[in-house]
């Protein structure tokens, strides 16, 4: 059921918001192309917070809304795109960001990638090194007791 | 009536089940021969229960009968008739039926095969079968009966969510679920052999149809759900990294990586803890992956989350499977003997590391799906894990990966040689390179990674073609230019070889599919009638808003026009909101204007009193490849399947044609 809960969720959204809009409207877009493409780019990484992993940018929630104008309104003031990032996150958490911050509680997680490829190298040079021959396995009781009765009919 | 006969089929499936799980066990600490033989009988007699309830359930559905809650729920007189059927799996209840319905089948299918395994592997494996059935069917029984009933029955239904009434109901959960309780086989296997204590290259020649299949069905349920959410939700994107979509991901790098070291053990007999690990994980996160939708934990707002004794329910059961086998794994592995050494550059090498990257992407994944669900339990702080992490962390893991595939294809086994195999391919590299650079300089100004994605994926495709190539030339003495002989050799190649180079092409089409939409373009604008939009090499124009009927819903549709920017005719499309009365919703249709493997999309935004509406145009240039590639690689799963390797192995000929007493006795 991949799609079909989120396609349940995104329902839930829609009936949250007037009319069932869809995400960036055109109302909303700046007349700069430049700075409209920094924002989507900012808006892409951003927490629609009423929505389950949905980018203000896809979302159609009114506060998602709210959140994208924000962003172009700070832009429009001259913020640099970290700083934009920085002033929501203050006004809102740590939660908005999509791309988590490296720090000592994502340390794990930024690590895995690195982590698991250390580990099965590490595993693989362990491996290496027990340079033993591999020696067949040997016969079960019963597959012993079934060549024994094989052998005996001659 | 029917109702309660299905009932009562499930209760009596759950009683076969145990029998199916216990009888074995038993049957092996007494050695009573017949009361082993058991476990086939009583897995048929299982899914025929479990078939029977589905069948009841679908003919509840079917007719609209509102004396049971399930159909209240979750239908309604005016639905169309497909829906009345898919809708079948379209709730908890019924999908847990499903996925019970196909574990009975996969039961009853490993009962009957007739394949080389040796009796005690296949009495435990249809035990463990059976103990996962009983463990489900209890499940459902206890926690979400489908058959339960309302009194008095209600004149109509709830009907079911809009969303889900569309044709990829119909198809995306069956595929997804063979795919996800296929590799249940491969668990029961692996618990099998190590409750046997031996585990060789017949484990790894029985495994690996179940794993193709599986994976072949799997490959298709990823691909077509996620085909069905790029038209349905009409923002156009095709992957989100939501948990719910990783939850199926999990399973299938694993299942890749099951399907890869399988061949090793099976060829050079090493990775056998390795293999049987992977096995083990695979199907854990195929469970995980149903806890995750279901129990509600990571996604707190979706359909399925309503009842939490079904959470804990099924937490228990992810602990008992998952834990059980853990504990079996680190209990009995080290007594599996390890054996087979390998060079680092062979074929086997190159399996080797592609476990490696597989196993570090699932790693990746499954980490950043739960990362925030841990740290908020252990210390509070809410973080969220989105597409712009799985994408820093996931690619670059994926293009190392998808760079030795041809390498693995190309090198023999035991000892390769990458310079020979470089040089094969040479031709590969160079195209792909040719292709990269000519890509980069035509569209030279736009995205960086769109033209090193087509040409890594011209490369695996490529690739693939040069090994089949390359093998029906022949080597050495027998090489040949002759088109007829190629011919000839190609088509009598083995069919595991066309299906390797069929799955790996597929890859490479996908690659291609998503690189291109580093060139997708998207238009926004309110538009009245007459008026126009644009994005990338087409134009839309309105040319009307009108209402518009359906079976169970009324329509707002806008009617557009594509043309090409010079002008010239394309197509139509019609985008719309639906509005169903029984659930008063409304729901996106959006538009597609299929040209070759590329699409024009178009989504209905507001619809504005005054006549105007807010229009999403979207360029997806060769976006159908995303999902025709998945198509190919599931064809290659499926080419491999019909492999004379897997019908005839060496041990079943040996037990239709039993050894002569005399041969034996001339062999010593």
């Amino acid at each position: 059921m991949t799609a079909a809960p989120r396609l349940a969720l995104a329902l839930l959204l829609a009936l949250g918001s007037a009319g069932g809009a869809l995400a960036v409207q055109p109302d909303e877009v700046l007349k700069d192309a430049g700075l409209e493409a920094r924002a989507r780019d900012i808006s892409a990484g951003l927490r629609c917070l009423v929505c389950q992993n949905q980018s203000i940018d896809d979302s159609d929630a009114p506060l998602a809304r709210d959140l994208r104008v924000i962003v172009r309104e700070r832009l429009q003031a001259g913020d640099t795109d970290p700083q934009v990032e920085s002033y929501v996150v203050g006004r809102y958490g740590e939660y908005v960001l999509l791309r988590p911050v490296f720090a000592l509680h994502t340390l794990l997680l930024w690590l895995t990638p690195l982590a698991a490829i250390g580990l099965g190298i590490f595993g693989l040079w362990r491996l290496s090194r027990r340079r033993t021959e591999p020696t067949p396995q040997g016969l079960s009781a019963a597959e012993e007791a079934e060549i024994a009765a094989l052998t005996r009919r001659d | 009536m029917l109702i309660e006969v299905g009932h009562f089929a499930l209760a009596l499936a759950l009683a076969l089940s145990l029998v199916q799980a216990v009888m074995p066990v038993w049957a092996a600490r007494s050695g009573d021969q017949a009361l082993r033989a058991v476990a086939t009988p009583a897995a048929l007699g299982t899914f025929a229960c479990v078939l029977f309830a589905f069948g009841a359930l679908t003919y509840a559905h079917a007719t609209s009968d509102f004396s049971v809650q399930n159909v209240v729920e979750n239908s309604h007189t005016a639905k169309p008739f497909l829906y009345k059927l898919s809708g079948v799996w379209g709730n908890h209840e019924g999908s847990m039926l499903l996925w019970i319905l196909i574990l009975a089948l996969f039961g009853a299918l490993v009962a009957i095969a007739r394949e080389s395994v040796p009796p005690t592997l296949r009495a435990n494996t249809l035990a463990v079968q059976g103990l996962i059935t009983f463990v489900f069917v209890l499940f459902i029984i206890t926690t979400s009966n489908p058959f339960a009933r309302v009194s008095p029955a209600p004149p109509e239904g709830n009907d079911l969510n809009p969303l889900l009434q569309d044709f990829g109901l119909a198809i995306h959960p069956p595929l997804l679920y063979v795919g996800y309780v296929g590799f249940s086989i491969t668990f029961a296997f692996a618990i099998a052999a190590l409750i046997d204590g031996r585990i060789d290259a017949v484990w790894a020649r029985a495994v690996r149809p179940w794993t193709l299949t599986a994976w072949s069905f799997l490959t298709l349920g990823i691909a077509m759900g996620s085909y069905w959410a790029y038209y349905e939700l009409g923002w156009g994107g095709w992957w989100f990294w939501d948990p719910v979509e990783n939850a199926s991901l999990m399973p299938w790098l694993a299942g890749t990586a099951l399907l890869h070291s399988t061949v090793v053990m099976e060829k050079r007999d090493a990775l056998k803890v390795w293999t049987v690990l992977l096995a083990i994980l695979t199907f854990s996160l195929s469970l995980l992956g149903t806890f995750i939708v279901r129990s509600g934990v990571l996604t707190s707002v979706h359909s399925f989350a309503t009842d939490p004794t079904r959470g804990i329910f099924i937490l228990a059961i992810l602990i008992l499977f998952i834990g059980g086998s853990l504990t079996l794994f680190a209990w009995r592995a080290p007594m599996l003997r390890q054996g087979g050494l390998f060079a680092p550059i062979s074929r086997e090498g190159a399996l080797v590391m592609n476990n490696l990257f597989l196993a570090a992407a699932c790693a990746t994944v499954f980490v950043g799906t739960l990362y925030p669900l841990l740290l908020e339990m252990l210390t509070a702080e809410k973080i969220s894990v989105g597409p712009p992490f799985f994408n820093y962390t996931f690619i670059p893991l994926a293009i190392p990966l998808l760079l030795i595939v041809p390498f693995g294809q190309t090198l023999a086994w035991k000892r390769g040689d990458v310079h020979a195999a470089s040089q094969r391919l040479f031709a590969a590299l160079a195209v792909a390179l040719v292709v990269g650079l000519a890509v980069l300089a035509y569209t030279w100004g736009g995205p960086m990674m769109a033209p090193v994605g087509i040409g890594l994926g011209a490369y695996l495709v490529i690739g693939s073609v040069l090994e089949i190539v390359s093998r029906a030339r022949g080597y050495g003495a027998s090489r040949t230019r002759k088109a007829s002989v190629v011919w000839r050799r190609a088509i009598g190649l083995p069919r595991s070889a066309w299906g390797t180079a069929l799955a790996h092409a597929g890859v490479g089409v996908v690659v291609l599919g998503i690189a291109a939409q580093g060139w997708a373009t998207e238009g926004l604008k309110t538009l009245k009638p007459g008026e126009s939009l644009a994005s990338g090499p087409y134009v839309a124009t309105l040319d009307r808003v009108g209402p518009r009927m359906g079976e169970n819903y009324s329509e707002t549709t806008a009617f557009l026009t594509i043309r090409s920017t010079a002008g010239d005719m394309i197509g139509t499309v019609e985008t719309g909101k639906r509005f169903y009365p029984s659930r008063k919703m409304t729901v996106t249709e959006s538009g597609l204007l299929t040209l070759g493997v590329s699409q024009v999309y178009a989504s209905l935004g507001e619809v504005l009193p005054e006549g105007g509406i807010g229009l999403r145009l979207y360029y997806k240039p060769l976006v159908l490849l995303i999902w025709l590639g998945a198509v190919v690689m599931a064809l290659g799963g499926a080419v491999s399947l019909t492999d004379r390797r897997m019908r005839v192995g060496a041990p079943a000929r040996a037990k239709t044609k039993p050894v002569h007493a005399g041969s034996m006795a001339a062999a010593e």
